[in-house]
């Protein structure tokens, strides 16, 4: 077990193109950080650097505190896990297992015990004489997991672990990692595209973009205080709404109409030096039924009207999408966001507008409906490169 | 619907049927005519009738009490696995770094191995003499297995590294993020993985090397070092009025069984999906 730090880590290719741009990250011993960002980010890219599977192209990255850019994967004691899993088709669990330990010329008695011990960990026991070619998607990513924890490495590095099941295992294999995690202490580094993983496993989350980190800092945080557009929009599902707006004095013109900038909100926008055309974010759950609240809540914030386009009930509370006139936010980041989610060719001209509300709620789809947003809760940003102009730092 | 459609597959199978046998006859006819002229007497030699009526071992006999014969034998099997392994084990190495690695010059080897391969191997035949007369290689068993090396050596690579791209990356890297080297991740994981690959080209090398006749009566003497598809056209009668037809048939009944024994012995390690389970996807 070790601290891993990342030291202006850069990764050029032949090529020149640029993979990952001085990534710096300073993991602490026993910490689970995610690795999270759409594909082509950089996030496997960086990750293979740190098992040493890539080469560094400059920057340092240390181990326990001894640079390991010149060491030969064997020689970093990490233990990795692979999206495909990557086991030896010819061997069976058990030897799957051991194949570490066989490798460091542990002695027998060591290997059985330390086999058998992960194997019950991972509720393996049964399948241990099995090739992997009998084993379901589940079996198969837990040996994959058992073959990195046997020999209790300084950090495991796991590349989208989860990625090759179905939905009802994933969500089960997400908390049995978590667990795990907790239950032995190692350092983890764990890449993933998906950011409802980012939010539930990591102690800390990065968002990288195109080679570059964008922000550091535990899922909550991440989430209430996105550092820009990019961040704001790629954590949180659904994600957060858009909308392009006018500062005039101390107030926002959008869409929804004015909304007027709370003291706290308009102090962050001078100290930021806001310009004027600027792009509001608001997410779904600020939003809620104007009919459900008291009259004091209600004046606190910003009402508008609009008809509902689409009415989903999950039970616990309403998704309610509206389809405004008016011009999309527009901004490198979002589309490419939107790309990402594929939904570049389907976005109708217009803005889309998820709002999240209490199932109480009596609006009906096709109806007009009066909604309410709180007019602390918005997030602006700057189009012309996206940052968080409501950012209050860390 | 159903029953003309059944009646339609039963129509096609029997199609395919008489199609598989019109081509296994055609294939095996002269197999078997040697087969039988094997086993005839040396009057019945010339009736005609396909199978014998008189039966004798009389040819089998006589060409195992042939020295000549003996030795060439020898010499064949001697030769032959001894190319093969060596053709074999170079051309792992070789198909292996052209599946993996990205190395300057890599195009060029390839269209050379390819470029041997498809060279006239006739026109070969004198300089390679004038080379191993010079050299003291003729008519020696070097002198016939470094031909059959340099000439195997294509085909080795090329089918090796057509099995070596398809075994998943990734179980390399797996490898070598457990602690091996990049030796060890080659012999523990990817060769074993390989073997049918190894297996497949192995055959083919030895059935190369078994059957050729250029190099083997251009380059051999002797009974040193002839191997026996030379060795039977200088076989004689008893006399030099007598035809040698019947032992000729013995000894080439006798030659094509290492064969089939090395493609059975073989054929049951190549299994395939040996990679299944190896990666999701």
């Amino acid at each position: 077990m070790a601290e891993i730090v990342l030291d202006k880590v850069t990764k050029r290719y032949p090529d020149g193109a640029l993979a990952v741009s001085e990534v710096d990250i300073e993991i602490a011993d026993g910490e689970f950080i995610i690795l999270v960002g759409p594909s082509g980010c950089g996030k496997s890219t960086t990750l293979n650097m740190i098992a040493g599977l890539e080469d560094i192209t400059s920057g340092e990255l240390r181990i326990g505190g001894k640079r390991m850019n010149e060491q030969a994967p064997k020689d970093r004691d990490i233990a990795m896990v692979f999206q495909s899993y990557a086991l030896y088709p010819h061997m069976t669990v058990r030897e799957n297992m051991a194949f570490p330990l066989r490798l460091a010329k542990v002695d027998n008695a060591t290997v059985e015990k330390k086999v058998t011990e992960a194997a019950k960990i991972l509720d393996l026991t049964q399948h241990l004489d099995r090739k992997p070619s009998n084993l379901s998607g589940g079996q198969r990513q837990r040996v994959a997991m058992g073959r990195a924890i046997v020999r209790n490495p300084k950090a495991f590095l796991m590349d989208e672990p989860l990625s090759n099941l179905d939905a009802k295992l994933r969500v089960q294999m997400r908390t049995s990692v978590s667990r795990l995690q907790k239950q032995l202490g190692t350092t983890t580094i764990y890449v993933t595209h998906d950011q409802t993983e980012a939010m539930t496993l990591g102690d800390r989350v990065v968002v990288m973009r195109g080679g570059v980190v964008q922000q550091v800092g535990a899922p909550q945080a991440l989430y209430d205080h996105p550092a820009n557009l990019f961040v704001a929009g790629f954590i949180g599902s659904p994600s957060m709404n858009f909308v392009p707006g006018t500062i005039e004095n101390d107030t926002l013109r959008t869409v929804l109409g004015d909304v007027p900038l709370t003291g706290r909100i308009a102090g962050l926008l001078a100290k930021a030096n806001a310009p004027r055309e600027v792009i509001m974010g608001v997410r779904p759950e600020h939003f809620e039924d104007a009919h459900l609240l008291d009259e004091p809540t209600r004046d606190r914030g910003v009402v508008f009207e609009g008809q509902v386009d689409v009415l989903e009930s999950m039970g616990a509370d309403k998704y309610a999408y509206f389809s405004l006139h008016g011009e999309q936010a527009a901004s490198e980041e979002l589309a490419e966001l939107a790309a990402d989610a594929g939904s570049a060719e389907v976005t109708a001209s217009g803005i889309e507008l998820v709002t999240r509300l209490s199932a109480a709620s009596s609006v009906a789809e096709g109806a007009t409906a009066k909604i309410w947003f709180d007019n602390d809760k918005v997030q602006v940003f700057d189009p012309s490169d996206g940052r968080n102009l409501t950012y209050a730092g860390r | 619907m159903a029953v003309i459609a059944g009646t339609d597959s039963t129509g096609r199978k029997i199609r395919w049927t008489l199609l598989d046998i019109v081509v296994v006859v055609y294939a095996l006819v002269p197999v078997l005519w040697i087969l039988s002229l094997s086993f005839k007497t040396p009057e019945t030699l010339n009736d005609g009738n396909f199978i014998p009526r008189a039966w004798t071992l009389e040819n089998y006999r006589l060409i195992f009490q042939t020295p000549e014969f003996v030795r060439a034998l020898a010499n064949s099997i001697g030769i032959a696995l001894i190319a093969t392994a060596i053709a074999v084990v170079l051309g792992t190495m070789a198909a292996y770094a052209i599946a993996r690695l990205d190395f300057p010059g890599k195009r060029v080897l390839v269209g050379v191995s390819l470029l041997i391969a498809m060279f006239p191997q006739v026109a070969l035949v004198s300089p390679l003499f004038e080379i191993e007369r010079s050299l003291g290689l003729f008519n020696t068993w070097p002198g016939l297995i470094l031909p059959y090396i340099t000439f195997s050596l294509p085909l080795a690579i090329y089918t090796l590294s057509a099995f070596f791209r398809e075994i998943p990356w990734e179980l390399e890297k797996a490898a070598k993020m457990d602690g091996a080297t990049p030796g060890q991740a080659f012999r523990r994981v990817i060769a074993p993985l390989a073997a049918p690959g190894v297996f497949t080209t192995a055959i083919l090398v030895f059935i190369f090397c078994w059957n050729d006749f250029l190099f083997a009566i251009s380059l051999t003497s002797t009974e040193a070092s002839r191997t026996v598809p030379a060795a039977l056209s200088f076989f004689t009668g008893a006399s030099q009025f007598e035809d040698p037809t019947g032992t000729i048939s013995a000894a080439a009944v006798v030659i094509t069984i290492p064969i089939i024994v090395f493609v059975l012995f073989f054929q049951r390690r190549i299994v395939a999906g040996l990679t299944s389970g190896a990666v999701k996807g």
